[in-house]
């Protein structure tokens, strides 16, 4: 289950663009998104996901429940 | 618009030995190497900010702190209060920009990244700004503000870009008052919450002032004054940075409408009054020098002080506009600018001769409508904002303003513009004007107010002294008696550019 970014509630800051490990997420219109092919939750890489805690918005970078959760390679 | 006491003047911190003299001092105030960084920087003194402006461009979006009296999410280009914006822009689109702005606005000498976000949590396009326009434009000064989280980490670029002017936002030095204002921070890949996240917080602010000031680098602190929860404290922050030599202190009042979206103000969090915001201020002039002419600019204003000239540089005019960077005739209008700082020095010395001999405790505020260059040259009802200065025998001293432009005032509609006006400067004695109609000159007199225009195009200071040796007179002889005023409104809402 990857992360998703609610593009109606993102204030296009940037911050999460160059936290993510996983170099998943871009802009596109003003506002930012995840890649989900790419996104790891970063499990692997830090104890939370990135985009989650640097995100001025409650609530915006969530995980994507469409989705399964990300599986690391065993 | 002296300094008055002993204490406010020149002082010499004792651990540091750097001089801490503030926005009031002037060039025989100040050791020279200090003044020359100050002389034409608006926000880092009072004298200049009449004369000189500066441009904010930004470009750093992305903030690694939450603070209650922030949000994110609420923009409007017809706002001003810090972390608002337009438009951000790339390093490249910043750097046309402030060619176009300083070949267009003469006096333009200072451009600052103050966000919207934190410029230190946007590094590389911060730093590329800085990069880009220390090549095309070497006379612009660098300025920068930060909540100071990632400053240790960056003094030596800073160095190395000739930034010699950091504000930092300082809000506490104690974790149990700053987790009331701070609900995170992201350090180091981990959000930090409550005390926990104040205390880092507050560590790396003074570590960076300190290692800002042991540079050289001129350093000024602003504080949010947050009643019930920083007031009191803030006279320890004053100390604090003070003692980590601190070039100047900007207490500035909270803004709070519920409009905003902030924490703060959802929650009915209050701003100061005029006279509890000047109260502070006045309490901490004693340790070290205020700014009081701070007017919470957005993160991309241009122009002078409490003008907003933005509109006329978006990004699509700035890119089809030919900018030619023409030093020669910007340091013609700069030396033409000294000419008048020259004539204002002099009208300061008429203005303490005529109040020589004079010795009374009596002190009153009066409003001046004005539109630069110390001049008291602006008619009521054009005023967006009036100057604020308090008068004694020892002279007049600039204290702050009062915005009262007609524009999102939450409440009050446009035919109430005079009760606006009114209740802006209900702690002053007098408005001196250029020009007033009849109307609002009856009104004002009904609400004790002395409408004053016979002083038309006159410094404000030479000025409003003669105006108060007269009131003094009037108090002596038994004419009028002298009554203190009321307490005065801060305004909350929007300030327009036009």
């Amino acid at each position: 289950m990857p992360l998703k970014i609610i593009a109606s509630q993102c204030t296009g800051c940037s911050a999460c663009e160059p936290e993510c490990p996983n170099v998943a997420i871009y802009e596109k219109g003003g506002v930012f998104f995840i890649n989900p092919k790419k996104c790891t939750e970063c499990i692997g890489h830090f104890d939370a996901p990135q985009c989650t805690a640097v995100c001025p918005v409650d609530n915006t970078c969530v995980l994507d429940k469409s989705l399964p959760r990300y599986q690391p390679a065993a | 618009m002296q300094q008055t006491g002993g204490n406010t003047g020149c002082a010499t911190s004792g651990s540091s030995g750097k001089a801490s003299c503030g926005s009031g001092a002037g060039a025989n105030d100040l050791p020279p190497e200090i003044w020359a960084k100050v002389k034409n920087h608006p926000c880092y003194s009072e004298e200049a900010h009449h004369h000189y402006a500066r441009m904010h461009v930004a470009v750093a979006p992305a903030c690694n702190i939450q603070c209650n009296y922030c949000n994110r999410k609420y923009d409007c280009a017809n706002e001003s209060r810090p972390g608002v914006v337009s438009e951000k822009l790339t390093p490249e689109q910043a750097a046309k920009k402030v060619l176009a702005v300083a070949s267009a606005i003469p006096q333009m000498t200072v451009l600052g990244i103050a966000g919207p976000g934190d410029p230190l949590a946007n590094p590389e396009k911060t730093f590329r700004t800085f990069e880009l326009i220390s090549k095309a434009a070497p006379d612009i000064k660098l300025c920068l503000s930060t909540n100071g989280l990632a400053l240790p980490d960056h003094v030596d670029t800073i160095a190395k870009y000739k930034v010699d002017h950091v504000t930092i936002t300082i809000n506490m030095v104690d974790a149990d008052i700053g987790r009331h204002i701070y609900p995170w921070i992201f350090w180091k890949h981990k959000r930090y919450t409550g005390r926990e996240a104040a205390q880092l917080l507050t560590e790396r602010q003074l570590l960076g002032l300190e290692m800002l000031t042991k540079r050289g680098i001129l350093c000024k602190v602003n504080s949010v004054m947050i009643p019930g929860i920083n007031d009191r404290h803030l006279v320890e922050v004053n100390r604090a940075v003070k003692s980590r030599g601190a070039f100047l202190h900007n207490i500035m009042p909270l803004i709070s409408a519920p409009e905003h979206g902030t924490v703060f103000g959802l929650g009915g969090q209050r701003g100061p009054t005029a006279q509890e915001l000047k109260a502070l201020q006045d309490g901490c002039a004693g340790e070290m020098n205020m700014m009081r002419h701070c007017r919470q600019c957005r993160a991309d204003a241009v122009g002078l002080l409490g003008e907003d000239r933005s509109a006329e540089f978006s990004t699509d005019k700035v890119m089809a506009m030919e900018v030619q960077y023409d030093a020669d005739t910007r340091r013609a209008y700069q030396e033409r600018i000294e000419g008048d700082r020259v004539a204002l020095a002099a009208a300061r010395q008429d203005e303490l001769a005529a109040l020589a001999g004079e010795n009374s405790d009596i002190k009153v505020l009066v409003a001046v409508a004005t539109k630069g260059s110390g001049l008291i040259n602006e008619h009521f009802g054009h005023a967006k904002e009036f100057q604020v200065y308090e008068l004694s025998a020892s002279g007049a001293k600039f204290v702050g303003h009062r915005r009262v432009d007609l524009y999102c005032q939450g409440g009050y509609g446009e035919e109430d513009s005079l009760g606006t006006i009114v209740r802006a400067i209900n702690d002053c004695h007098a408005v001196f004007v250029a020009k007033i109609g009849g109307c609002p000159k009856a009104e004002l007199h009904q609400a004790g107010i002395d409408p004053v225009d016979r002083y038309a195009g006159e410094f404000i200071g030479k000025a409003a002294v003669q105006w108060f040796r007269r009131y003094l007179t009037r108090v002596r002889s038994g004419e009028i008696q002298h009554q203190a005023r009321g307490d005065a409104d801060i305004r909350q809402g929007a300030f327009i550019a036009a």
